[in-house]
């Protein structure tokens, strides 16, 4: 199988005036070589791998060789990696082509992938027939441009690549959420996998203990395609498990009826909509016609997750910054006083304040003095959160179904009315904790808001239990029929597309 | 290995930190090392001193080993004055070390390098590391304080930029009299960093550590406790080559300095003090081992020629024992001829300083070039006494008056009419018989 044909196609929509902001900076000329590449095997009958072929997108934290890597920071602008991440490799040694890397919050810090340094990433379904049929604009001299909603983050740019058909799939990380997020408002699946599972060498750490490499595709099955080349031990990382690891096709599952179903009470979120909450509770009655075994439990201690998270997220992020400083690779200040000075300076110009906000929070929580009370404290309160997790998950229940996010995507301009901070915590209460815990969960699009924009329902499986959980959400998205994205051709508004490009920018 | 060494406890689980700080030579602003649970505690170390520089009186003493752990290295910064700028070397910025810390347990300069010494010896014995100074292999800072007897510890500093063991007696000497010095004077001592000035042979107030850092210390998340076994909690179907048994390793250990020092003395018979200073220089043990293999000569005998007239000659010459131009074989064949009296130990040293040239010539060669032999002939030798009996009445008459001394003028004689190729006790015995009778 070697999709010529389609991957030009892609090609031919990724380079279409940038209207997403999703991906970063034309590595058309790589692509274009490697699929050409693919084009000479494949006549030959040699296919590199399962993803011969296959344009993918990568997120921009993660390293590739020869290829800038900002992490779309400006400490990191110009950074050329001199190595792939072993994910990187595993794609490109399996025939992947590598499109581009995508745009995101600021070395992963957010949830709305609008903190970056190339400005915010625009959800496609913006653009789409659905939305715009459903969106009524408040005045008449309101250009329908400045109503585009965001993607989610922190991986909204690999999203906004998936859902606009410019690749088959891209790589995500997901610490709090950054996967799964983006995908539910991008209507894609996005799966995070077991901490341990997939190799983080070569994946800028946001939080060493919780980051994962994410995977982003447009069904299930594809998922699970992935996940069979990225899975397996890598001498690299010494988080990842020792176990082989053996890649599977999922099963067409036909009967739950053996399936027992958790929803957790804890989930019904303060600032979760009507709709989600209603969609939820639909998708629960759905797995009970069919049979399923389906039971109310409680994870008692999520409402401690968030600060929790934060304390421990903000104090590796604190250690992970420290080697930005200016005097190996990235931005250098024009300081020259001192080396303190420079480092500050440096420091100062290259973190936007969302970073330097979490370095000085996470140092604080590091300091002698403090260690006790925060770091351990709210290493002690994660355990309790993944023991909430164990405890169900022994009581029988093999799947537990949750909303991924709190409403629909919002519009940028409302978005960005709270800070960071603000949006972090609200955003990431239904999805960090399976990072607490290192549990795998996944992003399955379930239907269309009444905005006309996606919304998705997430699954929590047992660890290492990959399978199992892809199997029960691929059976989920067949019932659910989710709607393709219609995307209308791109108007040759140019004057206002740019000036409101900026303006949204800016704001 | 080096805990087993050292006996120290070793921790079956031990876990790995973060140490942040900034700095030019860190390059991720933190260090990987070992602070809540390193991977061996509470050891000891053994090792000997010369009382008064008399090696006939060796005492031991011993130092308790608080901790080895393990953690990264730095890089190195040079410090370029002239340009107003640091250059930095970060090629051995990452790499493993092992810091082994020991307790306040010496008290001059010459107790502690006595132990590094010690300890390099064991080091380089197991393979654990080469040890050398010199190359950065091997790095040492001294903490020294001063207080009277029955008092705490004082006020402790650090000594750094120490290159050599030489180095590290000074720079300990050093500090010991400045603070005391300074304390006499009324002064204080501060908690500081100071650098071991080789030059001016003192120290030198080093980083300025405003008051305490704060490292703030982290669980290093990508590292896992460090888990080792022993034969005991070994699980059964644990890949083997996956694992750390320490017990295994515990039944491999070599010799260490102390053990293979007392078997020299028990097998050869030489003194404590002779088997130091074999093991002292790098290949020495071997060669003597060698040599006694292959010579008649008893081993006390040997020791001599191995410790005074080979090693001066290599001290000399600044060579090593691998770099000798003499060979055990070449030495235990001369040691060989003097042992058969074919030559008297003048000859031999005679002969031994031409084997330094290296030319390739074996001790017999070089003995008949040089007309080395001792005289076989009796008969001959007896006749040249007796001639210089004949020519020396007054002499004679000396000896005879009770005055046994001049028979070594007498024997002198003898040597010189056989220009050194007579065996001097075999002459001194002809001369008796031949004056007492």
């Amino acid at each position: 199988m070697v999709p010529r044909g389609v991957a030009a196609r892609w090609r031919r929509a990724a380079t279409a005036p940038g209207k997403g902001q999703g991906s970063l900076g034309g590595r058309e000329e790589a692509a274009a070589g490697r699929e050409s590449h693919a084009a000479c095997l494949s006549p030959a009958g040699q296919p590199l791998g399962i993803l011969d072929g296959i344009p993918i997108a990568v997120k921009d934290n993660f390293n590739t060789a020869g290829i800038e890597t900002t992490c779309a920071s400006n400490m990191l602008k110009g950074y050329i990696s001199p190595y792939n991440a072993t994910v990187v490799q595993k794609l490109l040694d399996q025939g992947a082509v590598l499109l581009g890397k995508t745009n995101l919050d600021e070395f992963a810090m957010g949830s709305g992938s609008t903190d970056g340094v190339f400005g915010p990433v625009r959800n496609p379904w913006s653009y789409s027939k659905q939305y715009k049929e459903k969106s009524v604009p408040k005045s008449h001299s309101e250009d329908k441009e400045s109503n585009w909603v965001i993607t989610g983050g922190s991986s909204g740019g690999s999203a906004a690549a998936v859902s606009s058909f410019t690749c088959f799939a891209a790589l995500g990380s997901d610490t709090g959420g950054s996967t799964r997020n983006p995908a539910a408002h991008c209507g894609v699946v996005g799966l995070k996998p077991t901490y341990g599972l997939i190799s983080r060498h070569g994946l800028i750490p946001l939080v060493n203990s919780m980051d994962v490499p994410g995977i982003l595709t447009r069904c299930v099955d594809d998922a699970a395609v992935l996940l069979g080349s990225l899975a397996g031990h890598d001498p690299k990382d010494s988080t990842t498990i020792q176990d082989d690891f053996k890649p599977f096709e999922l099963p067409n599952l036909t009967d739950v009826s053996k399936l027992s179903i958790g929803i957790p009470k804890e989930y019904h979120a303060p600032g979760l909509s009507s709709e989600i909450l209603a969609l939820w509770s639909k998708a629960a009655d759905l797995f009970r016609k069919a049979g399923a075994k389906v039971v109310e439990v409680s994870l008692p201690h999520t409402r401690y997750s968030i600060v929790c998270y934060h304390v421990l997220c903000t104090a590796e992020v604190a250690s992970n910054m420290a080697r930005f400083d200016g005097l190996e690779y990235g931005h250098r200040s024009d300081m020259k006083d001192s080396t303190e000075s420079m480092y500050a300076a440096t420091r100062r110009e290259g973190f936007n304040d969302v970073v330097r906000g979490r370095i000085l929070s996470g140092n604080y929580f590091l300091l002698k003095q403090n260690y006790e009370k925060y770091f351990v404290k709210a290493q002690k309160v994660r355990r309790l959160i993944a023991n909430d997790f164990v405890k169900v998950f022994r009581s029988g229940v093999d799947i537990l179904l949750t909303p991924t996010t709190l409403s629909d995507a919002a519009p940028y301009t409302e978005f960005i009315q709270e800070d960071n901070r603000t949006r972090s915590a609200q955003d990431d209460i239904l999805t960090q904790a399976a990072n607490m815990a290192g549990l795998p969960a996944i992003n399955v699009p379930t239907a269309l808001s009444e905005r006309g924009l996606p919304v998705g329902l997430q699954f929590i499986g047992r660890s290492f239990q990959e399978k199992q959980l892809l199997t029960v959400a691929k059976w989920f998205e067949k019932q659910v029929q989710f709607p393709m994205i219609q995307l209308e051709e791109v108007k040759k508004h140019d004057s206002d597309v740019f000036h409101h490009q900026k303006s949204a920018s800016l704001s | 290995m080096t805990g087993l060494a050292l006996n120290c406890s070793i921790n079956k689980k031990s876990l790995f930190d973060r140490k942040h700080y900034f700095y030019a030579d860190l390059p991720a602003g933190y260090q990987i090392t070992q602070q809540r649970v390193p991977i061996a505690v509470n050891g000891s170390l053994s090792y000997s001193l010369c009382i008064d520089n008399k090696m006939s009186q060796m005492v031991t003493k011993t130092v308790r080993i608080k901790q080895i752990q393990l953690e990264q290295d730095s890089g190195k910064s040079l410090h370029d004055d002239t340009r107003s700028q640091t250059l930095v070397d970060l090629n051995r910025a990452g790499v493993g070390l092992m810091e082994v810390v020991m307790e306040p347990d010496m008290c001059c300069g010459e107790e502690a390098a006595a132990a590094v010494r010690e300890l390099q010896l064991i080091l380089q014995t197991l393979g654990s590391s080469q040890a050398v100074m010199a190359e950065g292999q091997l790095r040492v800072d001294a903490n020294v304080s001063v207080h009277h007897p029955g008092e705490p510890y004082g006020v402790r500093t650090e000594v750094k930029n120490i290159n050599s063991m030489r180095f590290l007696a000074k720079a300990i000497d050093y500090e010991i009299q400045r603070q005391i010095e300074e304390l006499e004077n009324g002064g204080t001592i501060l908690n500081e960093t100071r650098a071991f000035d080789s030059k001016l042979g003192c120290t030198v107030p080093m980083r300025d550590k405003e008051g305490q850092q704060d490292y703030r210390f982290m669980p290093e998340p990508n590292l896992p406790p460090l888990i080792l076994y022993d034969a005991k909690s070994l699980p059964a179907n644990m890949n083997h080559q996956q694992v750390i048994n320490i017990d295994w390793i515990h039944e491999r250990l070599p010799d260490l300095p102390s053990v293979k020092r007392k078997k020299l003395v028990e097998q050869y018979g030489i003194l404590p003090e002779h088997s130091f200073t074999l093991l002292n220089e790098d290949g020495l043990a071997e060669f003597f081992e060698s040599v006694v293999k292959q010579t008649q000569m008893k081993p006390k005998k040997v020791i001599g020629w191995i410790l005074k007239d080979l090693l001066s000659y290599l001290k000399q010459h600044s060579l090593t024992v691998k770099e000798s131009p003499v060979s055990s074989f070449l030495l235990a064949d001369l040691l060989n001829l003097l042992e058969k009296k074919e030559i008297s130990s003048t000859a031999a040293k005679q002969v031994l300083a031409e084997l330094w040239k290296g030319e390739g010539k074996t001790p017999l060669e070089i003995v008949k070039e040089q007309k080395l032999e001792l005289l076989q002939d009796q008969k001959e030798l007896e006749q040249i006494c007796q001639a210089v009996i004949d020519g020396h009445e007054n002499e004679v008459m000396a000896i005879k008056a009770g005055n046994p001394k001049v028979l070594n003028k007498l024997i002198g004689l003898v040597q010189k009419k056989t220009q050194g190729r007579s065996n001097p006790v075999l002459v001194k015995q002809l001369l008796e018989k031949k004056l007492s009778g």
